[in-house]
């Protein structure tokens, strides 16, 4: 009885060590964005104050934040919508037939260091009359999301039992017809996992947003990075700007927590 | 009639497995491949972009690197940086994933809030990072003050800016291993530990005679995985440091990227490049090799 509550304690202890952290950075990034620059650069640091919603307002109204969002929001479902469009079929393929070539040929692509992609695509989008194009990013962040999505969904296709799609194709179907009737809806969770994720990569990238990106398409991880620009450096806009970032992959990772636990894992463990 | 249609389901079949990958391999092979290629081609030639074109200079800019203090200095940072860190998300991930494979009340939404740090956009979290470890007026060290301790030069200082840096890669990665392992933990097998309690087997001994030994591949395959983005890791250091003070936190691959992207030196930073992936791939075939061999004992 007694050592139960001992260990009842310690576990208490326990989670508040792993959760202050976290908490602590997102708290503080908040605050950050909720004080004037004047409060940001007191020391010591202020805990309790007057919030102001200026900063958020500022990066909406002078940052010009709303079409950066829209930006992200675009390539990222692009980029996502395009590898699903394209990865599913392989996925199911690689799995279906064991064809560990391609997955090695995939493997190699997520192990290909960012940069080595930026010179020849700014060379080619620059011939082209592409950069500062959609059509520029969201190629590039198929380098991200298609692997990925590939990779995951061979781990599920793979455990969509065979003996279902066996018995369709006795029944008289055909191949693509199992594909689209059976395995694609038994692997409806995973789909979403696995475009969720991508999702969230795609929206984190800053790489490719950096040099291919302007005016037009600039992304929202660029976007923030420019606050410190110039050598000054706009705190309370940072604040502000990484909340608003942050917040709508936050949302996503609070809602579909158990999913993107799956997603990983399933993808690790069997790969 | 029966024979026909079987004739187009095999006919099907037959092509399925090149029809269906073909698109996304072909997409790949343009956007991935082809870059790859393209680098292979700079790095035997020089070239300053904006300036002339590409002149074919063969293997001296391999030989460059290796007298290139810069690039040695590189390697160091990069090793010490990814050593660091990625040992201390495995031990770390792995102990808590102990932690929460025991099921406890809250234990779900605790997971929830654990997990947001590795969804967080890298920049946006770098920056507040690098508000936090402002030496002069960041909240860590009032914080350190707080308890009796001197503050911290964090970035500021050649001798503590990695140590600061891994602890920003700790604390934004960690929470992914230990997803990988909990799941891998979920998946063991019950029976060695029921025989081991029967045997009076305590905590630690079953931690380190059980639960480590059967958990390897699974930590092997976590390692490989964060290893593939830590080696490369740039949105932290370039946010937070750039690279400095001086070139005290300049790993290899931001190295080859300020190469190309500052200098202009395409030839070379594509040569730079090539190393890193040759470090990145070398890395994953150990690894790997590894793996199967624990597997089978």
């Amino acid at each position: 009885m007694n050592k139960a509550k001992i260990y009842k304690i310690l576990f208490y202890i326990g989670m508040i060590i792993l959760i202050i952290p976290p908490i602590f950075v997102f708290a503080w990034m908040i605050m950050i964005g909720l004080k004037t620059g004047v409060q940001n650069i007191e020391y010591p640091p202020l805990f309790i104050f007057k919030p102001t919603l200026e900063n958020f307002k500022a990066v909406f109204q002078q940052h010009n934040f709303l079409k950066y969002l829209t930006n992200s929001f675009i390539i990222a479902t692009g980029a996502t919508i395009i590898s699903l469009f394209i990865g599913l079929p392989a996925a199911y393929s690689i799995a279906r037939y064991k064809q560990r070539n391609l997955s090695i040929g995939i493997l190699v692509a997520r192990m290909t260091p960012f940069v080595s992609y930026l010179l020849p695509w700014y060379i080619i989008f620059r011939k082209l009359n592409l950069i500062d194009t959609f059509t520029a990013l969201i190629t590039t962040h198929l380098i991200i999301t298609l692997p990925m999505i590939i990779w995951l969904m061979i781990a599920f296709f793979e455990g969509v039992p065979i003996e279902l799609e066996e018995a369709a194709l006795i029944d008289g179907c055909v191949r693509s017809e199992t594909f689209l009737r059976i395995a694609i809806p038994l692997s409806k969770n995973g789909i979403i996992t696995s475009a969720i994720i991508s999702f969230i990569f795609s929206w984190n990238q800053f790489l490719f947003s950096l040099i291919l990106s302007g005016p037009k398409t600039r992304t929202v991880p660029v976007a923030v990075y420019n606050f410190m620009s110039y050598g000054k450096i706009d705190w309370a806009g940072i604040g502000a700007a990484a909340t608003i970032i942050v917040f709508p992959v936050l949302v996503f990772a609070f809602f579909v927590k158990n999913r993107i636990v799956e997603g990983l894992t399933r993808g690790a463990i069997k790969g | 009639m029966g024979k026909l249609k079987e004739n187009i389901i095999s006919f099907l079949d037959r092509h399925m497995h090149i029809a269906y990958p073909a698109p996304a391999m072909i997409t790949l092979f343009i956007v991935v491949i082809f870059p790859i290629i393209y680098n292979i081609y700079m790095s035997i030639n020089k070239w300053k972009i904006g300036l002339g074109s590409p002149k074919y200079i063969g293997l001296q800019n391999y030989i460059e690197a290796f007298s290139d203090p810069r690039f040695w200095n590189g390697l160091k940072v990069m090793f010490y940086f990814s050593g660091l860190s990625l040992s201390l998300e495995i031990i770390l991930g792995l102990l808590i994933a102990v932690y929460f494979n025991k099921e406890f009340k809250g234990s779900n939404f605790v997971q929830t809030i654990y997990i947001f740090p590795f969804a967080a956009t890298p920049v946006a979290i770098a920056l507040i990072w690098r508000i936090m470890l402002n030496p002069q007026i960041g909240v860590l060290n009032y914080f350190l003050g707080l308890v009796g301790l001197p503050g911290s030069l964090w970035v500021s200082d050649t001798r503590t800016v990695i140590i600061s840096l891994v602890l920003v890669d700790v604390w934004k990665w960690t929470p992914m291993i230990t997803l990988i392992v909990l799941a891998g933990l979920k998946s063991l097998p019950r029976d060695p530990y029921e025989a081991a309690v029967i045997d009076g087997a305590n905590a630690f001994h079953i931690f380190s005679y059980i639960t480590v030994p059967l958990i390897r591949p699974v930590l092997i395959t976590a390692l490989t995985l964060r290893s593939l983005d830590n080696l490369k890791e740039f949105d932290i250091i370039y946010t937070i440091t750039q690279g400095g003070p001086g070139i005290a936190s300049e790993t290899l691959y931001l190295y080859s990227y300020k190469t190309a992207f500052s200098f202009f030196k395409a030839g070379y930073g594509s040569t730079l490049i090539i190393i890193v992936f040759l470090l990145v791939l070398f890395f994953n075939v150990a690894m790997n090799k590894i793996r199967y061999r624990t597997e089978v004992l």
